[in-house]
């Protein structure tokens, strides 16, 4: 064990080489987050549905006088769907768009932990059959004998959420 | 002297003033009756143009305050008594604001100043302080002739006591002015050499004008032919217009000019609201049963100050609509000049008020109207004589609040439009069925669909058939509606209903299942209770309900909020006992079902666009009272998808 390994397990610390990310669980999958892009996470709250948009897209909270969506990642991720619990939150993060900054709200199953990272620990991820193309994800890393997926947040909330168009347009 | 921001802020601080004194200067000129002199109005001018011309030598804009000096000369004149009121010189110091203007932009843009406009201008006030009758305005038609007359040349001292350059200018300009028929009036030999008629270069200097004026050259390009110089009046008209769009458009990004008692009042209510803070916050140290009334109290106190203070801040953007109207004095003044028609124009309710971003926003709209009223609507003199109508035709502007929102009027005396002929192209252009039956009204409507066009010809103000539905889509975009009606010789009106502002929409809340949408409030002509029996249904599973004599297209505010509510479909048993919102856009009613009223309120709009993307059929999102969002609908987008059902069958079977 080097000593940056043994800063990691001693929790977190603020070493400028590391990133830090937010890991939370979707379906006893751990992935992560650049914890820069959280904006804060707050418990389940009803929303307002919004219609004639994919089924991930939950509808939209008030979040501090702004409207903001909610997506459920598990439909997003076709991964089954399980009822919300008391462990059920929301990660709030704010992901750069072509016109400006948005804010979006994840529904996720937990969340986790927060890791350093570096950079060359971070392995490009293989190409998986899994439901999350690999264009949304930045990378691979084993932290504590875990693989975490470290998600490439802003392509994912951009053009893998909010950008998608429901398939089928009921009028 | 100044650092560059101290001179950046002293320029803005000219400007603005000077832009302030030119639009009294414009409004002052536009007031005054040829053959009359009213004191107080060129008092009032002379004013303005002294407090410019004294601004001018402060700030160091020589050139302005020279200009500006000759301009007082005249407006000194006519305030003595010393010299008339006539048609001729209000133009010609009404050209002299626009070229004030144009040099305000050129100071803005930090630019070089326009010197062969404002030397041939300044040229011809000083020919007409000279007693020469000034040919540059004479009648739409007649070539301008700018001829420097040989006093001009005597006194040439004050033509110098501006620059050598600008002398020399002068020279260039007059040939430009200058028309083949100018040797009519011969030039004096005492005039120095350039002054010339060159007929050779009659050609090239018609180029040149059009280069010196670059606002205007599109116009120029469709005068008809270089030996044919128009009348200066069509590109200064133009160019008026162009300038105040420029401005509208340059001033959105930039400050207000609010009139101290909104701030006053405003003010004061956060005096109270700081009252009624520390009222309410004794409460914070000690708390027992006794004081549960005066906590009451308290938040009524605050919910009224809250309520008025936000109507106080709401007022600071409110402008009066005159700054809109204001324009139209010199357009249509201009406009029917040059179109040889008599036009009185009549402006009610300048003063009220409407939200900034509207008005900037119903400007081009209100233009588009307008000229389409002095170009189609009024007739020329002699047709209205020959219809028994007095010769001057009447146009008029109103404004008036009426619930919560503004309405406009545009009101002609005109021709009205022609049902007839609109029905025959909309007809031919398969908007219509042959056999179908439509209302009048519906018939005006048609106007407003995209590249509709009636006119024979073309003319450089109207006719193309681009802009009334560009007019109705900017006014639908400001959350508003346009209508239009109109009497076959008597004129036509157009009545433009806008909300007060764009921040905050008047809002009928319904209940669809378990959502709350928002219905503008605006748009709803009135809810019934379904009767089932009254609704049938029609091809493409259209409902249609018959309302007294009506047939509306119906549809399920469930259904088509399908994301949630996919399974629902429409069945005429299911419609008992629930809502229907009868709508009407664009000219066409239709009916919304919805399970239940609830209140009416003011809510704010907020964009889904910020954080999410546009979503069809809603207009935004607001928070409710307790908290939870609430979707705004948007109806004309509804509407389409409605009337696109119905109408698609329909296009098949004629196709």
């Amino acid at each position: 064990m080097n000593e940056e390994q043994a800063h990691q397990d001693g929790g977190i610390d603020l070493n400028p080489n590391a990133l830090q990310f937010l890991t939370f669980i979707l379906n006893d999958e751990e992935y992560g987050v650049d914890i820069l892009k959280v904006q804060g996470i707050q418990g389940w709250s009803k929303v307002t549905p919004i219609p004639n948009t994919p089924d991930f897209m939950l509808g939209v909270i008030n979040l501090r006088g702004a409207v903001v969506p909610i997506v459920d990642l598990r439909k997003r991720f076709q991964l089954d769907n399980v009822d919300y619990g008391p462990t059920t939150v929301v990660i709030v993060v704010k992901v750069k768009g072509d016109d400006g900054e948005r804010v979006v709200g994840m529904v996720v199953d937990a969340v986790s932990e927060v890791y350093n990272v570096y950079a060359r620990d971070i392995k490009p991820s293989p190409s998986f059959s899994g439901s999350i193309s690999t264009e949304y994800i930045r990378g691979l890393s084993m932290i504590e004998n875990k693989m975490v997926i470290l998600l490439e947040i802003d392509s994912l909330v951009n053009a893998g959420v909010l950008d998608m168009v429901p398939g089928e347009l009921v009028v | 002297m100044f650092d560059d921001e101290g001179m950046d802020e002293i320029r803005q601080i000219f400007l603005e003033e000077s832009t302030e004194g030119l639009d009294v200067m414009e409004s002052g000129l536009l007031e005054l009756e040829p053959g009359t002199a009213d004191m107080e109005t060129i008092n009032n001018i002379f004013r303005a143009a002294h407090s410019i011309k004294g601004g001018g030598g402060t700030f160091g804009f020589v050139e302005v305050s020279d200009f500006t000096h000759w301009v007082e000369t005249v407006l000194d004149e006519m305030r003595s008594g010393e010299r008339d009121v006539t048609e001729d010189g209000i133009t010609l110091l009404l050209e002299s604001v626009d070229c004030l203007r144009g040099m305000m932009d050129s100071i803005n843009a930090q630019s070089d100043y326009d010197t062969p406009r404002i030397s041939a201008l300044q040229a011809r006030i000083v020919a007409v302080l000279n007693g020469e009758a000034d040919t540059g305005v004479a009648a739409a038609p007649s070539p301008e002739v700018v001829v420097p007359p040989e006093s001009a040349v005597e006194e040439k001292p004050s033509v110098e006591s501006t620059d050598n350059v600008e002398v020399e200018v002068v020279v260039d300009e007059s040939v430009i002015g200058l028309d083949v028929t100018s040797d009519a009036e011969p030039v004096s030999e005492t005039s120095v050499e350039p002054f010339q008629p060159d007929v050779n270069t009659q050609t090239d200097t018609t180029v040149e004008t059009a280069a010196v004026v670059p606002d205007v050259e599109t116009e120029i390009a469709v005068l008809p032919d270089p030996e044919d110089i128009a009348p200066e009046v069509v590109p200064a008209a133009k160019a008026v217009e162009t300038n105040k769009a420029e401005k509208s458009g340059s001033e959105s990004g930039s400050s207000i000019r609010v009139n101290v008692d909104k701030v006053d009042s405003l003010l004061n209510l956060v005096g109270e609201l700081v009252i009624t803070q520390s009222m309410l916050g004794r409460f914070k140290k000690e708390f027992n049963v006794n004081d549960l009334s005066d906590l009451r109290d308290g938040l009524a106190q605050l919910e009224s100050n809250t309520r008025e203070l936000q109507e106080a801040a709401m007022q600071i953007r409110m402008l009066p609509i005159k700054v809109a109207f204001s324009r139209f004095t010199r357009l249509v003044r201009d406009l029917s000049r040059n179109m040889g028609k008599k036009v009185k124009l009549e402006l009610l309710g300048e003063q009220t008020e409407l939200d900034k971003t509207v008005l900037e926003k119903i400007g081009d709209p209100l233009v588009h109207l307008v000229r389409n009223s002095l170009d189609h609507g009024i007739e020329t003199v002699e047709k209205r004589l020959a219809a028994g109508k007095p010769a001057e035709g009447l146009l008029r502007l109103s404004a008036y609040h009426e619930a919560g929102n503004i309405v406009i009027e545009i009101t002609d005396d005109g021709a009205g439009l022609n049902r007839d002929k609109i029905l025959s192209k909309a007809i031919e252009r398969g908007l219509v069925g042959e056999d179908e039956q439509i209302t009048d009204d519906r018939i005006y409507m048609l106007i407003f669909q995209a590249g509709f066009s009636t006119a024979d010809q073309i003319s450089d103000l109207s006719g193309r058939g681009v802009g009334m539905d560009v007019v109705r889509r900017n006014i639908q975009d400001l959350g508003g509606r346009i209508d239009v009606h109109s009497e076959i010789g008597q004129g036509s009106t157009f009545t433009i209903r806008l909300p007060l502002t764009l921040a905050i929409l008047d809002g009928q809340l319904v209940r669809v299942g378990e959502e709350t949408y928002i219905v503008p409030l605006l748009s709803i002509v009135e809810s019934v209770f379904i009767n089932p029996e009254r609704v049938n249904v029609v091809a493409n599973n259209q409902m249609l309900y018959r309302l007294r004599d009506d047939f509306l297209p119906i549809t399920d505010l469930r259904a088509i909020c399908g994301g949630y509510y996919r399974n629902m479909s429409m069945d005429v048993d299911e419609l008992d006992d629930k809502l229907l919102v009868v709508i009407e856009t664009a000219g066409r009613r239709y009916g919304l079902v919805v399970d239940d009223l609830e209140d009416q309120q003011q809510v704010v709009i907020k964009a889904l666009e910020n954080n999410y993307r546009h979503v069809s059929g809603l207009a935004g999102a607001t928070i409710l009272g307790d908290g939870s969002v609430a979707l705004i609908l948007d109806i004309p987008s509804l509407a389409q998808r409605c009337f696109n059902e119905l109408d698609e069958p329909e296009q098949q079977a004629s196709a």
